[in-house]
């Protein structure tokens, strides 16, 4: 859980300043998408680097999945007969809540993420036009529903490594006492960052700061 | 104070078990809340009914007997107390209670509000103890203990073994009782002999008794009536690590 989280969180990082490109115009961004397919050419044909990285991400995502079912499994054989009261809870707050239903969700937001703007079947402009007009066209503000779904979907993002980040380093070993601050405000710190970074993009285009 | 008690009844192993209502009057509020159930159970034995069980012994808050899940919260709504220790002033009067034993699958209920804790015996035969020679105590002042370790360890060894952290745990995990004797013993130089295979064995023992897994949730430590910190978590998985991955274990 811990370690394909990490792996998970550093590609989120990176997509974020990714998308963060389209601020400083079409040509700048369409570059970067470009320039991703040929990362690291003449040494390796087109794609490799990338399709290394889309590997090793599908394998994360798996293994989170799989260590996320096998816990809830575990957790339910472990405790058949329920409370009759409702069970209240006392620790932590919101996000330890999010993180089952929460996961779900974003796993249906990643597939259709992913159709939208890898496979373009639910883009509106598809095959034949750059990134950028694939983006802007994506979040018009016609489409706001599209945009209340990213928004949304990013949020619980955010809520998953408020509690994930700071869970990580529990399950690792490396909290210790004296530095429980620190990783409490790193978490926070990761999951606002990441958040403010990913919805900044479809809110700029639906409002039209960018077009 | 007058009360409305739901209290789970079981006449053992293999009866379904089910709430029943109970209504007591004229409960003082300076009883404990055993005590507000030793008057019930009175009643109960002068009606011809069969009294209900529930684990008790020093009602000190020292011997980590007493147990039940108060309302959905173990040990009840008082943070840091035990059943025992908790006043019946902390409850409102005319209030219904819904009072039920620890739920999970490696503390089976015996009868009624009674769970079987053996479990933890056994992780702790698998681990929870230090190799000392026989004979004559040595001098405590020819080993030296650093202060900020005698204190951590003296915190995590407050574990009094009730069960609540597993009571209160989403995923029924026993972490924090693993945590506290691993801490506890790991931390002083007379536990470092078998620390690694001390966490090695002690887990293993916590996962074929059926025991779920951590996920951090922090429900354990706000449920122990000792109020042993989440770290102890942190340091057991270290451990873990260390003794496994790290090869530290021989």
């Amino acid at each position: 859980m811990a370690v394909s989280g990490a792996v998970l969180v550093l590609f989120l990082i990176g997509h974020m300043v990714g998308n963060l490109k389209i601020f400083l115009g079409a040509d700048d961004f369409n570059h970067y998408a470009h320039w991703l397919r040929t990362m690291g050419e003449p040494a390796v044909p087109r794609r490799t680097l990338l399709t290394i990285l889309e590997v090793v991400i599908s394998v994360a995502v798996v293994l989170h999945i799989w260590s996320a079912v096998s816990l809830g499994k575990r957790a339910r054989a472990a405790r058949p007969v329920k409370y009759q009261a409702r069970k209240k809870s006392h620790a932590q707050g919101y996000a330890v809540h999010t993180m089952r239903y929460g996961g779900v969700i974003i796993l249906l937001f990643v597939i259709w993420h992913l159709l939208d703007l890898t496979f373009l079947v639910v883009n509106p402009k598809g095959d034949g036009f750059t990134p950028y007009e694939r983006v802007v066209a994506d979040f018009d503000a016609s489409r706001w529903y599209i945009t209340v779904w990213y928004v949304l979907a990013v949020l619980l993002v955010g809520l998953h490594l408020r509690h994930g980040v700071w869970s990580a380093f529990n399950s690792l070993g490396w909290r210790t006492p004296r530095n429980d601050r620190t990783l409490r405000g790193l978490a926070f710190a990761v999951a606002g960052v990441v958040t403010l970074g990913f919805v900044s993009v479809p809110l700029s285009v639906t409002f039209g700061w960018v077009s | 104070m007058k009360l409305t008690l739901r209290v789970w009844r079981q006449s053992g192993p293999d009866d379904k078990g089910r709430m029943v209502e109970y209504p007591v009057d004229g409960i003082s509020e300076d009883a404990s809340f055993l005590e507000m159930l030793d008057v019930l159970n009175e009643e109960l034995i002068a009606r011809g009914e069969e009294p209900v069980a529930f684990d008790h012994d020093c009602r000190e808050g020292i011997c980590g007997m007493c147990s039940l899940v108060i309302n959905g919260t173990p040990h009840g709504p008082e943070r840091n107390t035990t059943t025992c220790q908790l006043h019946m002033r902390k409850f409102k009067d005319g209030e219904v209670i819904d009072v039920e034993p620890w739920r999970a699958k490696a503390f089976p209920v015996v009868k009624d509000l009674v769970v079987d804790r053996s479990a933890f015996d056994r992780i702790i035969k698998s681990g929870g103890y230090i190799s000392a020679p026989t004979g004559a105590a040595p001098e405590a002042h020819s080993v030296p203990v650093p202060k900020p370790d005698a204190d951590r360890a003296f915190e995590a060894a407050e574990c009094i073994g009730c069960g609540a952290c597993v009571a209160a745990c989403p995923n029924g995990s026993a972490s924090l009782f693993l945590g506290a004797k691993v801490t506890h013993l790991g931390l002083l130089p007379q536990g470092q002999p078998e620390r690694w295979d001390r966490v090695v064995s002690m887990l293993e023992t916590h996962d074929s008794e059926g025991f779920g897994g951590c996920t951090n949730t922090g429900e354990c430590t706000v449920a122990c009536p000792k109020g042993i910190p989440l770290d102890v978590i942190g340091r057991l998985n270290h451990d873990y690590i260390k003794a496994t991955a790290g090869g530290a274990k021989k």
